[in-house]
C-alpha cells in the first residue's frame, strides 16, 4: 500500500523493520532526519535496538564496526565531510568483512562549503571495499536497504554497502512510497547470522597486522568477495521481485534502449528527469534511450558493454570528478566500451546541487551527437 | 502534470504547506510530490516549495520553472521576486494581500485570487502565519484537492484545537474565492 512521506522518514521506516541491533549515528544535512527519526524510534522503544550517541562520524562507523565485529547486525547514516571523516574506518570496515549497512543521502564536498547534491561524496570511497547502490526514487531507496542486508550478510560475500540516494532531491521530497510490514520483511530478510563474531570464550582477532607475505591475499579476497556480490545482487534482487513485485535483479536497467543510437548513463535521481526529457526526445523523432546503473560497486561493466552494444554514441552524466582526470562514472564506462567502436563522451554536471532540467538532458544529447563532450555542462561562463 | 511554486519567507510555512496539500492530492488518488527549493534556511528570507499533481508515477525532479499555479504567501516578495515567472495562459495565481490592486505586470491569460489571508490567519489562529489559509484558497481556485482531504490533511498534522483553528481559516478562504471561482 502506498503511503506518503518524505524520503527520510521512508529510509528510517525501512531500517527499523530490517531490526538493527546497533545503531550509530552522528546528525550532518542532508541526512539528518534518518536519525532523528531512528533516535526517536529506540526511545519509543519501537526498535530493539542500542543507539549510541556519538561526538563525530569516525566514532559512529568505528563503534558499528565493533558492534558488528560482536555479531550485531548494525546501521548508520552520513553524507558529504561525514563520509569523509569515515574514511580510515571505511577501509577497515571492508578489510575486516563486517557487513554494515549505511545510507548515504548523496551530498558535494568542501571546500567551498556546499550543503546541496552531487555523488562526490560516496563516489570519493570507490576503492574502500564497500558495496555501492544508487536509488532513482525513494522506493527504490526503501527496497534497496532490505536488498543490502540481505546482499552484505551472505557468507559469500561479507562486505558493508552504502545505500545512495540524493540529498535533498530525495532525502526532503514527499512522495508516495511502499513500505513492507514488518512481517513481509521478516520473511525476506533472516536475522542476522554472523560468519564469525568476538567470543570472550574464542578468542578472535580481526583486522590484525599483515606481512608482505599475506596483505595482497586479503586485498584479493575483499576484490573477489565485491566481484562475487554481482551474482547475490541479482539473486537477492530477483527474491525481492518474487514477495514483492518489483524487480531489481538488474545491476543496470535500459530505458528505451532496444533500437536507440544514442544512450544516457546514469546514477541516482538523475534518471527519473532524464527518463521524462527522454519521452519528449522520442515524441520528436531522436531514437535515445538509457542505462541507469544501479550498482557502482560492483562495476557491471559486462552488462554495460552488453547492455549498449546496439547504440553508436553514449554520454554519461557524472555528478562527481575526478579532479584531473574527468568523472568516474565516465571513465569506468568508457574502460567498459573499450575496443566496441562506440563513442563515449563524459559530462560532468550538478555539481554542488545545480538543477538539472529535461532541457539539460536534451542539451547533453546533441552535445554527444555533436562529438562534443568530456567536458563540465552548465558552466556559468561569466563568473569564471 | 501540473505543478504548483509557492513563494514565501523562511518561518511562514510554505514547506509545510507543499507538504499537505500533496498529501491531500493523493488523498484524493493522484500521484503527487513535494519539495523544498533547498536554500540555506533562514527566517524572512525569500524561499520556495514545490508540489507536482499527476495521474501516473512522478519522475521527474527538476525544480518548477513553468507552473501552472503559484501561492505568494507574502505580499512584500512582489517586486524582489518575480514571482509570476514561467506562468503562462491558463495558469492561477493565488496571492495573500489587503490590496487587491497589487503592482505587478501579471502574464496574459493568467487568472489570480487575491485573499486578506494574513487577516483571516490572524483572526483564526492568533499569528500571521497563512500557509493553512491560503491552502484553502488554493483548493477552491484549483479544484486540485478537494475541501476533505486537505481537512484530513490539517488533522494529520495538527492535533486538538490546533487542529480545529487551522481547518477553521482554510475554510474560511474556500468559502471566499469558492465565490469567486
Amino acid at each position: 500500500m502506498l503511503e506518503f512521506m518524505e524520503g527520510s522518514h521512508a529510509v528510517a521506516e525501512i531500517v527499523k523493520r530490517c531490526r538493527p541491533q546497533v545503531i550509530a549515528a552522528y546528525p550532518i544535512t542532508p541526512q539528518t532526519h534518518i536519525v532523528e527519526d531512528l533516535a526517536q524510534m529506540v526511545a519509543n522503544c519501537e526498535i530493539d535496538a542500542e543507539y549510541i550517541t556519538v561526538e563525530s562520524e569516525f566514532s559512529a562507523l568505528s563503534a558499528c564496526l565493533g558492534a558488528s565485529a560482536a555479531g550485531s547486525r548494525v546501521y548508520s547514516a552520513t553524507t558529504s565531510q561525514g563520509l569523509a571523516l569515515m574514511f580510515e574506518v571505511c577501509f577497515n570496515a571492508a578489510g575486516m568483512r563486517q557487513p554494515i549497512v549505511m545510507t548515504i543521502a548523496n551530498r558535494s564536498l568542501g571546500a567551498p562549503l556546499s550543503i546541496w547534491n552531487d555523488q562526490q561524496d560516496s563516489i570519493s570511497l570507490r576503492d574502500s571495499g564497500w558495496l555501492q547502490f544508487y536509488a532513482e526514487d525513494n522506493q527504490e531507496t526503501v527496497d534497496l536497504h532490505m536488498i543490502a542486508y540481505k546482499v552484505c550478510e551472505d557468507h559469500d560475500i561479507l562486505l558493508p554497502a552504502f545505500v545512495c540516494f540524493d540529498g535533498f532531491i530525495l532525502s526532503h521530497t514527499y512522495e508516495p512510497v511502499a513500505i513492507p510490514t514488518q512481517e513481509e520483511v521478516d520473511a525476506y530478510l533472516p536475522a542476522f547470522n554472523p560468519y564469525q563474531r568476538l567470543d570472550a570464550e574464542n578468542p578472535l582477532s580481526f583486522g590484525m597486522y599483515a606481512t608482505p607475505e599475506y596483505y595482497m591475499e586479503f586485498r584479493y579476497e575483499v576484490d573477489r568477495a565485491q566481484q562475487r556480490a554481482k551474482d547475490a545482487f541479482i539473486k537477492a534482487g530477483r527474491e525481492f521481485g518474487e514477495q514483492f513485485g518489483r524487480d531489481y535483479s538488474a545491476l543496470v536497467e535500459g530505458y528505451r534502449l532496444e533500437d536507440a543510437d544514442t544512450a544516457l548513463v546514469a546514477m541516482g535521481s538523475i534518471c527519473g528527469t532524464a527518463k521524462d526529457a527522454i519521452d519528449e526526445m522520442r515524441d520528436a523523432g531522436k531514437k535515445v534511450g538509457l542505462l541507469k546503473i544501479r550498482t557502482f560497486r560492483p562495476f557491471p561493466a559486462q552488462e554495460i558493454a552488453a547492455a549498449l552494444s546496439g547504440v553508436s554514441t553514449v554520454a554519461v552524466l557524472d555528478k562527481n570528478i575526478s579532479l584531473g582526470s574527468g568523472g568516474a562514472v565516465g571513465t569506468e564506462v568508457k574502460a567498459a566500451l573499450y575496443g566496441s567502436g562506440i563513442s563515449v563522451y563524459d559530462y560532468i554536471i550538478a555539481l554542488g546541487g545545480r538543477d538539472v532540467r529535461k532541457r539539460d538532458i536534451a542539451a547533453v544529447v546533441d552535445l554527444a551527437e555533436k562529438g562534443e563532450g568530456d567536458m563540465f555542462y552548465g558552466l556559468r561562463t561569466e563568473v569564471l | 502534470m501540473r505543478e504548483l511554486r509557492i513563494h514565501g519567507r523562511g518561518g511562514q510555512g510554505s514547506v509545510t504547506a507543499a507538504e499537505l496539500i500533496a498529501y491531500a492530492a493523493f488523498e484524493g488518488g493522484v500521484f503527487s510530490q513535494a519539495f523544498p527549493a533547498f536554500g540555506v534556511e533562514r527566517r524572512g528570507a525569500p524561499v520556495q516549495a514545490f508540489v507536482r499533481f499527476s495521474d501516473e508515477k512522478i519522475r521527474l525532479r527538476s525544480q518548477v520553472y513553468e507552473p501552472d499555479y503559484i501561492i505568494v504567501q507574502d505580499p512584500t516578495l512582489i517586486g524582489d521576486v518575480d514571482v509570476f515567472n514561467g506562468m503562462s495562459t491558463g495558469g492561477i495565481a493565488i496571492i495573500n494581500t489587503e490590496k487587491p490592486d497589487f503592482d505587478s505586470r501579471v502574464p496574459e491569460g493568467v487568472k489570480v485570487y487575491t485573499i486578506d489571508a494574513t487577516t483571516i490567519a490572524l483572526e483564526e489562529l492568533g499569528v500571521p502565519i497563512t500557509n493553512t489559509t491560503l491552502m484553502g484558497a488554493f483548493a477552491a481556485a484549483t479544484g486540485e484537492i478537494g475541501l476533505e482531504p486537505l481537512k484530513n490533511a490539517l488533522r494529520r498534522r495538527f492535533s486538538g484545537s490546533m487542529a480545529d483553528k487551522n481547518i477553521k481559516a482554510a475554510e474560511r478562504a474556500y468559502n471566499q474565492i469558492g465565490g469567486a471561482a
